[in-house]
């Protein structure tokens, strides 16, 4: 394997709920991320990303303020977003706050840009979703200037121009690590060749296998444009508890709220519980088991995507808080270092 | 995603984008490997159907002329919640190919593939007479230009349900009881029957 393995989690600050089954506050719900963030450190864990989203459900707007606060608690984490909705942010405010996260932290800052799949930042801010293609090309190209440091000149049509421009703060140690995060559009996989970013496969749904000509193309994108070597990770959710039985009876009833929910929104199909073991089982995008079950599930998946990273969204709207400790206690302390066990 | 399936039941397939074959051929090359990147114009030439699968915003500005006399494949979605608003689709007295029709007056629309999610396309393709083939719906008011689709669907791995005309296409469309339902043939008459009666 080319690149260290690393493992991470994301959330997306899924609004917990108590022991009265009544959902937290939004300030509650941020706080506890803070405290899963610091317990990740605590027990291992690599990286934890926080993805950008805006609805009640989701609190999370600013994601880069959570993760000051997990950097200031914590000294070998790395922190970053996942994802970051550049199509409707401003690349300069983008590489400003997380190249001060990356000074918070001392150099361990990441970002995973996203085209954005959850769209509610384009009415919030005024982009019309019809320009999310354009848009993200755009403001991709503005970030991978700002990110290799020194004065930038740039024009384009979705922000102001910039002319021999400073932007601080400067990086101490070089570029910050940055992905750009791909649900399914094999442009954005070359884009990221394109520009030497990291490759984020977000498997969310149905065969994990059908991603491996993301990676091929992914490689050969990197070989056609001469840029060296460059990682592939997995975002993928999942639950981890005790046995496979109560990992499922947690996860399922919350996953069909939730996603329910999105189907009324999107107009996706609601799951079925076959549908939804299909998604646990080894054809499926779910992570949801035992430690070991979830290790294997990982360690084959990352083999058959040629990927070093692995970042398992944890958590689904309406679990406790509790039940999200006890899956990054599992994930750091059991299923990370069987992963590594199996993959050594 | 359609390209490659309809590469493995054998079909000769051209592939176009917005972007310039050039531009297109290292994804095609790896996504769709036996599939010739094109212009539009010259990947229609020669074929029999063609598939449009592009973002609802962009169909406002594809040209009639590309796809005169073809059997045009509509496997497109209109999802204002992910796509915006587009005022051409506003009009829900009509389903949203009967509107692709109206503008491809010289082609013949058929509405399929688009309820069925891309990333279960490739593996829940089962051979004929297997207890385990999904059903894909066909909507045309062509049923000449429906069989031969008909014909296509068997071929790449799926039963079909003949919906009628353009205008039961809406039962196909998002929020419709067969969108992302992944249905064998008797459970898909029956989710159709039940929303239509």
């Amino acid at each position: 394997m080319q690149f260290p393995l690393e493992f991470g989690l994301d959330t997306f600050g899924d609004v917990t709920h108590d022991a009265n089954d009544h959902p937290l506050s939004h300030a509650q719900t941020i706080r506890n991320v803070v405290e899963q963030g610091v317990l990740a450190d605590q027990v291992g864990v690599d990286f934890i990303g926080i993805g950008e989203h805006h609805t009640d459900d989701f609190p999370m707007p600013a994601a880069d303020v959570v993760l000051a606060a997990i950097a200031a608690r914590t000294s070998r984490i790395r922190v970053g977003s996942a994802v970051t909705v550049l199509s409707s942010d401003d690349p300069v405010r983008v590489f400003q706050r997380y190249s001060t996260l990356n000074a918070i932290s001392n150099g361990r800052a990441e970002v995973i840009l996203g085209r954005g799949s959850s769209i509610d930042s384009f009415p919030l801010f005024g982009y019309d979703l019809a320009d999310y293609e354009d848009l993200f090309e755009e403001k991709v190209n503005l970030f991978a200037e700002l990110r290799k440091g020194g004065p930038v000149t740039w024009h384009g049509k979705t922000r102001a121009p910039l002319s021999s421009q400073d932007v601080v703060p400067h990086t101490e140690f070089g570029a910050f690590p940055a992905w750009i995060g791909v649900g399914g559009s094999p442009q954005s996989v070359v884009r990221a060749a394109h520009y030497g970013f990291g490759l984020m496969l977000a498997i969310i749904g149905g065969s994990p296998a059908r991603f491996i000509p993301f990676s091929r193309l992914f490689q050969q994108a990197l070989d056609r444009f001469g840029q060296p070597p460059l990682p592939v990770g997995v975002h993928s959710p999942g639950h981890v508890a005790e046995t496979d039985e109560k990992a499922r009876e947690d996860f399922w009833p919350r996953y069909l709220q939730v996603i329910t929910h999105v189907a009324e929104t999107r107009g996706f199909a609601i799951p079925t519980k076959e549908s939804f073991m299909n998604e646990v089982g080894p054809r499926g995008a779910l992570y949801v088991g035992s430690p070991e079950t979830v290790a294997q599930k990982i360690a084959a998946n990352l083999t058959a995507l040629g990927a070093s990273r692995f970042d398992l969204k944890y958590g689904m709207g309406g679990l406790s808080h509790e039940a999200l400790m006890r899956n990054i206690e599992l994930y750091g302390t059991q299923v990370v270092p069987r992963v590594r066990a199996l993959l050594a | 995603m359609i390209a490659r399936i309809a590469i493995d039941a054998g079909f000769q397939v051209t592939i176009s984008a917005s972007d310039s074959p050039e531009k297109i051929a290292l994804i095609t090359e790896v996504m769709t490997p036996g599939a010739k990147p094109r212009w539009a114009r010259d990947a229609v030439k020669d074929a029999d159907i063609v598939v449009l699968a592009m973002p609802l915003h962009r169909f406002a500005t594809f040209d009639p002329a590309v796809v005169r006399g073809k059997i045009v494949i509509d496997a497109m979605n209109y999802w204002p919640p992910a796509d915006g608003v587009q005022e051409m689709f506003q009009d829900r007295h009509y389903s949203t190919s009967e509107i692709v029709q109206r503008r491809l007056a010289r082609s013949t629309v058929v509405k399929t593939l688009n309820h069925i999610g891309y990333h279960d396309l490739e593996d829940a393709r089962r051979p004929a007479g297997s207890p385990e083939r999904r059903a894909i719906g066909v909507a045309s008011d062509d049923s000449g230009a429906a069989q031969v689709v008909d014909d296509v669907i068997d071929r790449i791995g799926y039963d079909t349900v003949r919906l009628g005309g353009l205008s039961a296409g809406r039962l196909l469309e998002p929020g419709g009881p067969v969108f992302g339902a992944l249905l064998r043939r008797s459970a898909f008459d029956m989710a159709i029957r039940a929303k239509a009666a």
